[in-house]
């Protein structure tokens, strides 16, 4: 098992009722397994997971990207106001 | 091609630019020669198409069908209590033209659709994106892909803010970071959830600067890299992109070659009015409507507004259960009884009825305009936010 640290931004702040999570996920865990773990454990991000924007590391990680271990992770909702 | 030569007035007028060597005259006549179609003016649009009619930006074109509203005034500073009522492209081209006479604004009053953004957008050398909806901010990412062009992108909610610049020749496009839209009524428009009126100042000031860099050819533009902004924390966080290999638009098995139905693809209208929600055929009552039927029946009423929203109207003997809690407790309402549902301008009530719907209530109804209709129709002793 890995730890890592998943960040919250913006309006998914107030989704998942927090602003950062400690979790501890399988070693072999991609982008897209989180966002499948989070959509099933907290049914307020359901939704949200189908359009998030994720970072690993503050760099932009693709749904196939294995997650390191200690990895700070960062979620954005997209914003559309202008 | 030959560089336009400046006036002596033009000199004197952009003086502190020719004092910086990175700009300079050679700069300066550079902007001259620049063409920028700014896609809305509203918060965004306003303050990146005033610093960039300031900065001496040659031709500047702007993209709007909408009026100015007095509601608009509190973030677009481009318009004024003098133009309420006027068109909002009107309104921006006298007040640009007051900054600076001798630029050229070419405006195009009408929605920015499939059907004309690529002629419109082909005439100019980038695009600044300050649309208020995803169905437009697709639309302008697919247009500025095919055509080559720069996308100078800004967001805003609330107090959070993103920009980037999305140049497919060199980096991402806005389609790599974010290949799907939001399930429709996920992500609250400025209309519904409100916006500071400061943060687009704040982020369109940061658009304006990327444009002029990119224009300069100096620095180093936001492409590959998204800023996120939050006023609260006054934090400035930057994240590094990169380009998506399944791009649809820009990737290398791209597969969409041409404009698409960019509402359809979003299943959301091209606006963010909110003003004209609306359930769909039978399923709305008018405010006037209602008030005949209130006279003689009894109608439970719903409100799924947020409830510091009430402190600003509202309507008596209404149940208040904001939309986001209405899934949790549905257990609170007769699925037998009839009932309206509102909210300010019937967008968050229409979305409670498709809930409402599909957990078995059948004699609900979508107050239409909300109850900003009713405080325009019916009772006028209410405000409209």
């Amino acid at each position: 098992m890995n730890k890592i640290r998943l960040l919250f931004f913006a309006t998914l702040r107030e989704r998942a009722g927090t602003k950062a999570l400690d979790l501890e996920i399988p070693a072999d865990m991609t982008v897209r397994g989180l966002k499948e773990k989070l959509a099933a454990e907290y049914p307020n991000l359901r939704e949200s997971m189908k359009s998030v924007l994720i970072t690993i590391n503050r760099e932009y990680a693709f749904d196939e990207a294995v997650i390191p271990p200690n990895a700070e992770m960062a979620l954005f909702p997209p914003v559309s106001g202008g | 091609m030959t560089l336009p030569e400046l006036s002596h007035e033009e000199i004197l007028r952009y003086s502190r630019h020719l004092l910086i060597p990175e700009v300079g005259l050679e700069g300066q006549r550079k902007l001259k020669a620049s063409s920028v179609l700014v896609i809305g003016t509203g918060g965004l649009g306003s303050p990146v198409a005033l610093y960039l009619a300031a900065a001496g930006v040659g031709r500047i074109g702007l993209v709007d069908y909408d009026v100015v509203d007095s509601s608009n005034l509190q973030r677009q500073v481009i318009h004024g209590t003098s133009t309420i009522g006027k068109l909002k492209v009107e309104s921006a081209r006298a007040k640009l033209l007051d900054l600076n006479p001798d630029i050229q604004v070419d405006v195009y009053n009408e929605p920015y659709t499939s059907e004309n953004a690529m002629r419109i957008a082909s005439d100019y050398d980038l695009i600044i994106d300050g649309t208020d909806n995803f169905p437009t901010r697709y639309l302008t990412n697919d247009v500025a892909v095919f055509l080559g062009k720069p996308n100078i992108y800004g967001s805003i909610f609330r107090f959070d803010g993103q920009v980037s610049v999305f140049y497919a020749k060199e980096g991402p496009c806005y389609r790599c970071l974010f290949p799907e839209p939001p399930p429709p009524g996920l992500v609250p428009s400025c209309a519904e959830g409100g916006v500071l009126g400061v943060l687009p100042g704040t982020i369109g000031t940061i658009q304006a600067t990327e444009a002029l860099k990119v224009l300069l050819g100096i620095g180093t533009p936001l492409i590959g890299k998204l800023l996120l902004y939050n006023a609260l924390d006054m934090s400035f966080d930057f994240v590094t992109l990169k380009k998506n290999p399944n791009c649809r638009v820009c990737g290398p098995n791209a597969d969409i070659k041409e404009l698409i139905d960019y509402e359809e693809f979003c299943g959301v209208p091209g606006h963010d009015h909110g003003e004209e929600g609306s359930a769909g055929e039978g399923l709305d009552i008018t405010a006037g409507e209602l008030a005949e039927r209130l006279k003689t029946n009894h109608l439970k009423l719903l409100d799924v507004r947020e409830p510091h929203e009430l402190e600003i109207s509202a309507l008596p003997g209404a149940v208040n259960i904001p939309l986001g809690q209405l899934a949790a407790r549905l257990s609170e309402l007769d699925s037998a009884e009839e009932m309206v549902v509102f909210c300010k301008g019937g967008t968050r009530s229409a979305r409670a009825l498709e809930l409402l719907a599909s957990a078995g209530f059948k004699k609900v109804k979508n107050l239409k305009g909300g109850i900003n209709a009713w405080a325009r129709e019916v009772d006028r002793s209410l405000p409209v936010y």
